[in-house]
């Protein structure tokens, strides 16, 4: 395995992990508002699926980007309305997203277009383009860190730039913001919240908010890396980034490692499908399981004990 | 929804076949849904045709689960609709369950193999027209390496990628082809993303022709190898058009033709095993307006010469199938 290999694979993960992270962080405004949101999957699912349609017939991927933005915004909300308003099972309405996702985007996605639910490719304004950013053609003869530049650093699409920045911003907005600390009170001791008088409802709603948007971008991220809408395309993503976020103990900078951690292995499932150590081989479908394998160990050893927000799960009843 | 979907399937087949005296056909279609843009579309496609050109009318479903399967077929038998044409191979077991219950039924499995004296078994020899654009990639390539990309991990698409390996091979000995299968989940086939990914991690590793036999993650494997600057080859239904000046060609499976057949012979259809290869035009690479310009002379030659040697018997091409291995895999891990 040479250097620029490891550049490639590292490139790689980067991309994968993109909306992994981002459905991530989308979960950890959610969940630390004590709403717990099985619904991620569906949430991707419809954002892809209407970003791909908006960008398809517009040709361009900003306005697919604000439809799988609303698209999942409007998920978010027929989740709150459930969850917090009618205080429904939180679990429940959010497999229910999952299923009115995948059933209604072949649906409509089949009579908008008659592809079966697919969306016609994107092509050119219809896709983010990816940026190169400064110098990095001049950098890229320089050895070592030039490769390493020009890879994997720079070319990458907007929303890859936008969800690595969200971590920052996100860790800020929870633990030093006043908004973030009443975030964080109304998934632990929403009661509490209550007394200080402040709307419990509202603060779970905004949490939700920031977490229909975040689901929007990383939806719509898949589509314009597809080049459009496939049915089912979200492959269980929304699974995977709910296994990170408790992964990541619901915060945010360990939510940006515990994503490209998956990211990764991912990649290097893709690179090496079979690995020959000496005499032994080991098979692809290890290799594959390996994201899932790990997930087991580490909850079960060394992440240390992944406490979710107290109050998570629970809708909040006003004690009257 | 899919539950929902299901019931109003059931109830509309119901309320369609309680007035009705002649026995209609019937197809169900497997788990990549009937528009795939690959093997359940070009079924699909064959029963369009009919329908056309009859103006008879038959029924279909698209299952959402491998639980289905028994009880789709059933439905359908006992509705009266004949004959029952199931696209997939994972129907086999159900089909062995179900025939015998239904001896005056005629059911066509295609890909696969029911033994009951009422079922048409139909396969194909996918190898064969692998084969062929295998020697189309060794063309195309100007380098040694080619690589494959798999929907689902099972033999059937190891028999693509190994007749695949043998035309390359057949073409460039000491040549490299790399093997990837998206998953061993059914969401395999529906991955356009991570089919993308294995496409860039090809071409890192030097592949200049990518042939993909993966449903709608070969979708993502097409364009990623437009984006890329590579040549890709779609599968079993022609997909040159899918990324003209792209794609070098197809390897197209008539499943359509099947379909036809079945549907226009009726309730009299012959029962047994048939196979379709490159002698009955079951097989075959799909050259049309959108690729012309990049198969050259000498590679239609070969692809024309392979054929002929193939039909003839001269050249035979391993079914991975048969033992499940492959002469022209590269042991793991090289």
């Amino acid at each position: 395995m040479d250097y620029l290999t490891i550049i490639q694979i590292l490139d790689s993960s980067v991309r994968l992990a993109t909306p992994l992270l981002l459905t991530c962080l989308a979960g950890l405004f959610s969940e630390r508002a004590g709403v717990v949101d099985i619904g991620l999957e569906g949430k991707l699912l419809i954002a892809a699926f209407l970003s791909g349609a908006a960008a398809a017939v517009t040709g361009s991927i900003w306005i697919g980007l604000l439809a799988g933005v609303a698209g999942s915004l409007a998920f978010s909300m027929i989740h709150g309305l459930a969850s917090i308003t009618f205080k429904g099972d939180q679990l429940i309405s959010g497999v229910a997203l999952n299923f009115l996702a995948a059933g209604l985007t072949v649906v409509v996605g089949q009579s908008w277009f008659q592809l079966g639910g697919r969306t016609p490719s994107l092509s050119g304004d219809g896709r983010f383009a990816p940026w190169n950013l400064p110098f990095s053609d001049a950098m890229a003869k320089i050895p070592v860190i030039g490769p390493a530049y020009d890879e994997l650093i720079s070319g990458h699409t907007a929303l890859t730039y936008l969800a690595l920045l969200a971590v920052p911003l996100s860790w800020w907005v929870l633990y030093r913001s006043r908004f973030g600390l009443r975030l964080r009170a109304v998934g632990e001791n929403p009661s509490a919240v209550d007394t200080a008088g402040i709307s419990v409802v509202r603060l779970r709603y905004a949490a939700l908010v920031i977490a229909g948007v975040l689901c929007g971008l990383a939806g719509t991220y898949l589509a314009s890396l597809a080049a459009g809408f496939v049915k089912d395309m979200s492959a269980g993503r929304g699974y995977i980034a709910l296994a990170a976020l408790i992964f990541a103990k619901w915060r945010p900078w360990y939510a940006l490692w515990a994503t490209l951690l998956f990211g990764l292995l991912e990649a290097i499932g893709n690179r090496y499908q079979s690995i020959a150590l000496g005499d032994i081989v080991i098979p692809v479908q290890f290799m594959q399981a390996l994201p899932y394998i790990l997930t087991v160990i580490i909850l079960a050893g060394f992440v240390g004990k992944a406490i979710p927000p107290r109050a998570s799960g629970q809708s909040y009843v006003k004690e009257r | 929804m899919t539950l929902m979907k299901s019931f109003l399937g059931a109830a509309a087949a119901l309320a369609l076949t309680s007035g009705t005296a002649l026995a209609d056909p019937a197809i169900i279609f497997d788990l990549g849904g009937k528009f795939d843009k690959s093997f359940n579309e070009s079924s699909y496609n064959g029963a369009e045709r009919w329908k056309a050109e009859t103006g008879g009318s038959y029924r279909d479903v698209e299952l959402q689960s491998d639980a289905q399967r028994e009880q789709a077929l059933r439905r359908f038998a006992e509705n009266g609709f004949n004959p029952i044409v199931m696209a997939g191979f994972s129907f086999s077991t159900a089909l062995e369950t179900v025939a015998p219950d239904f001896p005056d039924t005629k059911f066509v499995i295609i890909d696969g193999v029911a033994d009951a004296p009422n079922v048409r078994s139909i396969v194909f020899k996918e190898e064969e027209g692998s084969y062929i654009v295998g020697i189309a990639a060794a063309y195309a390539a100007k380098g040694d390496t080619v690589s494959f990309v798999g929907g689902m991990d099972i033999p059937l698409i190891s028999k693509f990628a190994c007749g695949y390996a043998q035309g390359f091979k057949s073409v460039k000995p000491d040549g490299k082809v790399i093997v990837n299968m998206t998953g061993t989940k059914p969401e395999a086939w529906n991955d356009p993303v991570k089919g993308g990914e294995l496409t860039r991690a090809q071409k890192a590793a030097g592949s200049e022709v990518v042939f993909a036999a993966a449903g709608g993650t070969g979708l993502g494997v097409l364009q990623t190898a437009a984006d890329e600057g590579m040549l890709a080859i779609g599968v079993d239904s022609n997909q040159n058009f899918l990324q003209p000046g792209h794609v070098l060609t197809s390897m197209v499976k008539r499943v359509d033709n099947a379909v036809y057949d079945a549907f226009m012979q009726g309730e009299d259809l012959e029962t047994g095993l048939f196979v379709m290869g490159l002698a009955n035009d079951g097989v075959g690479a799909a050259i049309d307006e959108y690729n012309e310009a990049l198969i050259t002379p000498e590679m239609k030659a070969a692809m024309d010469d392979a054929t002929a040697k193939i039909i003839s018997g001269e050249v035979v091409v391993h079914d991975y199938m048969s033992d499940e291995t492959c002469p022209a895999f590269d042991k793991p891990g090289e």
